[in-house]
């Protein structure tokens, strides 16, 4: 997934984005961190499709695209699940939009169901869920399509801290044995570093990319905890603190 | 309702209007109030009449031809207005003036374009209902959330995906409370167009109980009527109901 020279420019005149080149590694966990406002979630809408890029180009495998497409899907920060549906049929629901038949896409939908750790909610609500397993929902609405592409954005910013980390260790888990290329968009710097293969700094609007930094966390044989005390980690955490001061104030 | 302090449940209070009803008409306050008793009593003798069976027919065919086309076009129209921008800007305004406008006063220029018959009263009740679908459809539309519409693109669905399965759901209960209050004004619709045209239907038993001043069975019919836009708007409101509590998390 490449992006060449990607500039945004919305109708009212702000300038959200300016030349922005990167290349994502395949099969790797990217982060997009930078100062509020730089242009991250328009960078995803654009990777994904749902807004134009006023210049440059997106390439997935060496191909133009300039649409949403199969290889790529999304999970919101506000989960934009439909109120009206159950968890089932949410999960299943990009599915349906494909034309999967029924029966087919429900039993793709429940095995999702329970990788997240949903399993027995299938028939319940949005609504009568909290805020982590509404998002538990949203992920595995975007693993069930089998994207090679996954772009999340601030999934994890309306859950609690607790919730939080122990969505982040079931991401890694869930995404440990799958070859996903994943983009990932946050505002906290200990996030980024914990999940991050590779974490892609933004300077401040219009963005661009200002800094790359790999956290060289080995994630294999550690556990949570571990890799919070790790000296690579800590590195991560203060090399990313270094470039985003600049930005403040 | 409430009595010294104290809730009085529907059907008590109703009972108390009977009550009040029978006493005045009894008394004798005015020769146009007939007992209760008398009311009903001549209820149950046009009820099984060929007459009748007929007028309803008539009016209820009306009523669903018209209220069947105002869903149709209110609809189609409502989301129109609300994703074509244009169309919103030029339409929007006049869709406000009918809702509160006059429609009876339509009746006769529609009776000299559609002629004196049902098809005349079917289009006074799809002008008296299609209005405010339109309307309420274009709010629920308007009100759909966008990051629905965002998540439905980013999957790969098709411009009427977005359509089929997100905002004509989304705009549900909105469309709903729409078609209700459409479905009363449908009632009002068929009862002024027959009345107006007065040859058929529960308007021509109306026009003839009048004239000859039976205000027994005039009462009674009033009553069936009343009885009859009750039960249509109560079983919407009861559909309305569910619906509001899947979307209650919007
Ligand atoms: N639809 C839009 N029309 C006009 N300007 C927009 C639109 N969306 C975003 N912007 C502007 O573009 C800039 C970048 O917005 P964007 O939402 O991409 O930033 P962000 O990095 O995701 O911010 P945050 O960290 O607060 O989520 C902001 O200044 C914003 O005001
Ligand atoms: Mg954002």
């Amino acid at each position: 997934m490449e992006l060449t020279g990607i500039g945004k420019t919305y109708a009212t005149g702000v300038e959200a984005l300016r030349d922005v080149t990167h290349a994502f590694p395949a099969g790797k966990l990217s982060t997009l961190l930078g100062p509020s406002g730089c242009g991250k979630t328009t960078l995803l809408k654009i990777i994904g499709g749902l807004i134009p890029a006023t210049a440059g180009e997106v390439r997935v495998k060496g191909k133009r695209v300039d649409g949403p497409g199969a290889e790529r899907a999304f999970v919101f920060q506000d989960f934009a699940l439909l109120p009206w549906a159950t968890v089932l049929r949410n999960v299943a629901f990009g599915l349906e939009l494909r034309g999967v038949p029924g029966e087919e896409r429900l039993e793709i939908a429940r095995k999702f169901i329970g990788e997240v750790g949903l399993a027995g909610f299938e028939a319940s609500y949005p609504h009568q869920l909290s805020g982590g397993m509404r998002q538990r929902v949203g992920l595995a609405r975007a693993l069930a399509v089998d994207a090679d592409i996954i772009l999340m954005d601030e999934p994890f910013s309306s859950v609690d801290e607790q919730t939080r980390r122990k969505f982040q260790e079931d991401l890694l888990d869930l995404l440990r044995h799958r070859r996903k290329t994943v983009i990932f968009v946050t505002h906290s710097i200990e996030e980024a570093a914990y999940l991050s293969d590779q974490i892609v700094l933004l300077s401040a609007r219009p963005g661009t990319v200002s800094q790359i930094i790999q956290p060289n966390v080995n994630r294999g044989s550690k556990s949570p905890d571990e890799i919070r005390r790790d000296k690579n980690y800590l590195d991560a955490v203060d090399d990313i603190w270094h470039v985003l001061k600049r930005y403040l104030g | 309702m409430r009595l010294f302090g104290k809730r009085i449940p529907i059907g008590a209070s109703l009972l108390v209007w009977c009550a009040v009803w029978e006493l005045a008409g009894r008394v004798g306050v005015s020769s146009i109030f007939p007992p209760l008793s008398r009311v009903v009593a001549a209820g149950m003798t046009i009820l099984p009449t060929e007459k009748f069976h007929l007028a309803v027919e008539i009016s209820l065919r009306s009523f669903a031809l018209g209220m069947a086309m105002a869903i149709c076009v209110g609809i189609t129209l409502g989301i129109l207005l609300a994703r074509v921008e244009t169309l919103g800007r030029i339409l929007g305004t006049w869709v406000n003036v009918f809702v509160s406008a006059p429609i009876s006063a339509l009746v006769p220029v529609l009776m000299g374009v559609l002629g004196i018959g049902e098809t005349t009263v079917v289009a006074t009740v799809f002008l008296f209902a299609v209005f405010v679908i339109i309307l309420d459809t274009e709010v629920g539309i308007r009100k759909a959330d966008r990051s629905l519409i965002e998540m439905a693109r980013a999957f790969g669905a098709r411009n009427y995906q977005v359509y089929t399965k997100v905002l004509v759901w989304s705009a549900l209960p909105e469309m709903l409370a729409g078609i209700r209050l459409a479905a009363i004004r449908g009632v009002k619709g068929v009862v002024i167009g027959q009345l107006l045209i007065s040859i058929i239907g529960v308007g021509e038993l109306f026009e003839l109980y009048s004239k000859h001043f039976l205000m027994e069975e005039f009462w009674a019919l009033v009553i069936l009527v009343f009885a009859f836009a009750f039960l249509v708007s109560e079983s919407i409101a009861y559909l309305e109901r569910r619906v509001e509590y899947y979307a209650s998390a919007r």
